[in-house]
């Protein structure tokens, strides 16, 4: 050991020289390496200031000599996995939707990268876990039940698409409002939604709904069919199931039967590339409702 | 604040170089016998095979950061068992106490790699430049092209030495054969270059020149020691009231008041740490116990009983000082703290075994996915997903087969899989997505929670595991 002090009665150690009120500091003398520790950190950090960004000024940091910046290197790693996946994204565009799940490899790329394109274009409406907004208009994706089909081609199509936009290719069906447009008498839109109640196996007034049956074969059956499962080429739903997408009480019914439900989607196609279409596609059609 | 005049010459202290002297008794034996033990499993042990076939490497230690495995012989550990690593190092913990209380600093002196290292390259230093007078003359002397070989010859032995030890870390990580091959031929990753240059660099200096700095100002454990001593625990001292007065001059008048220390300085001379054990138990004696065979060599040329420096407990010195004979070294030993210490070191370690012999081939954990809840279908039936990940630790490809049990009426379906097995692959984890259904009005579906077992059976095996989790329905 560089120093004895410990070895000796405290009365014998040297001290600093250094007095505080009487209370004085010994002197065990620091290993000097320690020192040339310290001033080869000084050193290194000079040398660091001045390679890489260090001193902060008013808008920036100082940029340091290297250039270097965690933004830039993201930005590569960025670049570098889009080169690596390159090969794949080609290979989503080329392929036929439907075999996209024969190539595992594919598919997974295909289902993440939907993933992704999900939670950030379409988890707004469509809620994050893909659940919709209940009663609200908002489609329950998980489900088996598809407006306008739930086939990986159609579903793309969809997304492509979109639903009641501007666009020309876009899906496009209008309900006639019954009630504000005066098409049908307040006590037929009674009886029509005893009758759909009962499509469903609802609690319903049975007496409304048989007179609701000659109202709903005279407005309604050219799109929701007579038996009232609807039509996916005009993406009139199914009334016979359990799913509801504004909702299945008779209030909710009313609502519709008496002002009709316009529910919108964008046509994707202008803001998503055709592998990003096809990505979320795919993503959309594995979450337990596909076709 | 006041300065006095008399302000001390240095702040800060050079390093006092130490030439430790060559000694040979049981204790450096037991040292030797020890180095070579450690070394030896710690330069071999990653070039073990251990067959364990095809789909699995064959090296029989290997932590394979890559695939997230760590393989030790008959042993395959995964991420999820990091459990049996935390109970290895509790042990490590315990047993580190129980040696601790029993033997003071044995660790240091024994096993510890600084301590090993140094030691080794002390005898390297010795081949080189002679024992301790030759060494202090050589440091003395000035530079000329003896002194230069000297250390240049030294220094590449103790580079070689540091290359091997940085070089057999990394042999730890991958397969060995292979990596040795890319090394040589400057194919490996720079990880595995910049991995052994940092340990050949510490090595290099740790071993060779900051030796007992290491020790007294980088290592933690000198100062916890003193919590795990107590006054019962066996560590090297200096029997200062059979050794003082010490005098040198045994044929002067008064030699026959003195002691039996001959103030011969063996005990210094020999000190791998530069210290004097006779000034007392301190911080810096890492009880390499060197200075016990040294003594008792001294000892012995003198015809006196060996022992005047020894392993001795501090409820020991009154009975000594006061004639009584020391007690057994094995009533120091065992007590009631070293058997705490025993017990619970053994209590993880056989928890560990039966955990290992308890653990399954075949392995399920399931999340259930929580948005939403739950989805009604069409047909009003209500449809639970959850993320089952299926672990096969099989060497070989198993279909492994999915059942609900324990709640009536579920039914279950794997998404993107026809029937209810999936292949998982060898020695590897598959996500799978389960999606279980209870028919509208079930019990199931129109209770808010219902518990049920999910099964996973390997059809080949015939080896089950289960997960519980909770079904959730549409409350009425």
């Amino acid at each position: 050991m560089s120093t004895d002090n410990k070895n000796k009665a405290p009365d014998e150690v040297e001290t600093t020289g250094h007095s505080w009120d009487g209370i004085e500091e010994y002197n065990n003398p620091l290993p000097r390496w320690w020192l040339y520790t310290f001033y080869a950190c000084i050193v290194w950090a000079l040398g660091y200031s001045v390679l890489y960004p260090a001193w902060p000024l008013v808008k920036q940091a100082t940029p340091g000599i290297l250039g270097y910046s965690t933004r830039a290197e993201v930005e590569k790693e960025i670049a570098r996995f889009d080169e690596a996946n390159a090969g794949l994204v080609q290979e989503l565009e080329a392929v036929e939707l439907a075999a996209i799940t024969e190539d595992p490899d594919l598919h997974n790329y295909a289902v993440q990268g939907g993933a992704a394109v999900f939670k950030t274009w379409c988890a707004q409406c469509h809620g994050s876990g893909a659940a919709g907004v209940q009663a609200s208009g908002y489609p329950n994706l998980l489900d088996d039940d598809w407006l306008w089909g739930g086939t990986i081609d159609e579903i793309h199509y969809t997304v492509t698409n979109g639903i009641r936009n501007e666009s020309d290719d876009a899906r496009y069906s209008e309900m006639p409002a019954f009630g504000r447009d005066e098409l049908l008498e307040p006590e037929q839109i009674d009886q029509v939604v005893a009758f759909v109640q009962s499509l469903s196996g609802q609690d319903h007034d049975a007496a409304l709904a048989t007179e609701g049956a000659v109202v709903f074969e005279e407005n309604c059956i050219s799109c929701h069919m007579e038996d009232g499962t609807g039509d996916r080429a005009q993406g009139a739903p199914n009334l016979t199931d359990a799913i509801w997408l504004y909702g299945g009480s008779a209030d909710a019914i009313k609502y519709t039967v008496e002002n009709a439900r316009f529910g919108v989607m964008p046509n994707w196609n202008e803001r998503l590339s055709e592998a990003e279409i096809r990505a979320v596609a795919s993503y959309v059609h594995q979450l337990g409702g596909g076709e | 604040m006041s300065t006095a005049d008399d302000t001390p010459e240095k702040l800060y202290a050079a390093r006092e170089p130490i030439f430790p002297r060559r000694v040979s008794g049981t204790f450096r034996n037991l040292k030797w016998w020890i180095m070579a033990v450690t070394l030896g499993i710690y330069y071999i042990t990653p070039w073990i095979r251990w067959d364990r076939g095809p789909n699995l490497p064959d090296q029989a230690v290997l932590v394979d950061l890559a695939n997230r495995r760590f393989f030790m012989f008959m042993i395959e550990i995964w991420p999820h068992e990091f459990y049996f690593v935390a109970g290895l190092l509790i042990m490590a913990g315990l047993g580190l106490f129980l040696f601790t209380s029993a033997l003071g600093r044995v660790w240091c002196g024994y096993t510890c790699p600084q301590t090993v290292w140094t030691d080794l390259f002390i005898l390297v230093e010795r081949w080189v430049e002679g024992d301790r007078n030759k060494r202090v003359r050589l440091w003395n002397a000035k530079w000329d092209a003896r002194k230069l070989r000297l250390r240049m010859t030294k220094w590449v032995l103790w580079l070689l030495i540091a290359l091997a030890t940085g070089g057999a870390w990394v042999f730890y990580f991958t397969d060995a054969p292979s990596l040795l091959k890319d090394l040589l031929t400057l194919n490996a990753h720079p990880v595995a270059y910049i991995t052994i240059a940092v340990l050949t660099a510490t090595t290099f200096v740790f071993g060779g020149f900051a030796r007992e700095q290491v020790c007294i100002y980088m290592c933690p454990w000198p100062r916890i020691q003193a919590a795990m001593m107590d006054e019962d625990t066996l560590t090297v001292a200096y029997r200062e009231w059979r050794g003082e007065p010490r005098g040198k001059h045994r044929k002067a008048a008064d030699a026959d008041q003195l002691g039996d220390c001959i103030d011969c300085n063996a005990c210094v001379n020999v000190c791998p740490m530069g210290i004097d054990i006779r000034d007392g138990q301190q911080l810096a004696c890492i009880t390499c116990a060197l200075c016990i065979d040294a003594c008792d060599d001294v000892m012995a040329k003198i015809g006196k009983p060996r022992g005047l420096i020894d392993y001795m407990a501090l409820t020991d010195e009154p009975r000594e000082r006061a004639g009584e004979k020391p007690r057994s070294i094995w009533t120091h030993i065992f007590r009631l703290r070293t058997m705490i210490y025993t017990a619970l070191w053994s209590a993880v370690g056989i928890g560990l075994v039966v955990a290992l012999f308890m653990r399954s081939d075949i392995d399920l954990t399931v999340s259930p996915v929580r948005n939403p809840t739950f989805v009604t279908l069409s047909d009003g039936a209500i449809r639970n997903t959850y993320d089952v990940r299926l672990r096969n630790k099989h060497g070989d490809d198993r279909p492994f087969q999915i059942t609900a049990t324990d709640a009536e009426d579920l039914q279950v379906r794997l998404e993107g899989i026809d029937g209810d097995t999936v292949l998982v692959p060898a020695d590897a984890t598959k996500l799978q997505r389960v999606y279980v259904v209870a028919p509208a009005g079930s019990g199931p579906a129109t209770t808010e929670r219902t518990g049920f077992r999910f099964w996973v059976t390997d059809t080949i095996a015939d080896e089950r595991a289960f997960s519980d989790t909770v079904f959730n329905g549409r409350a009425q």
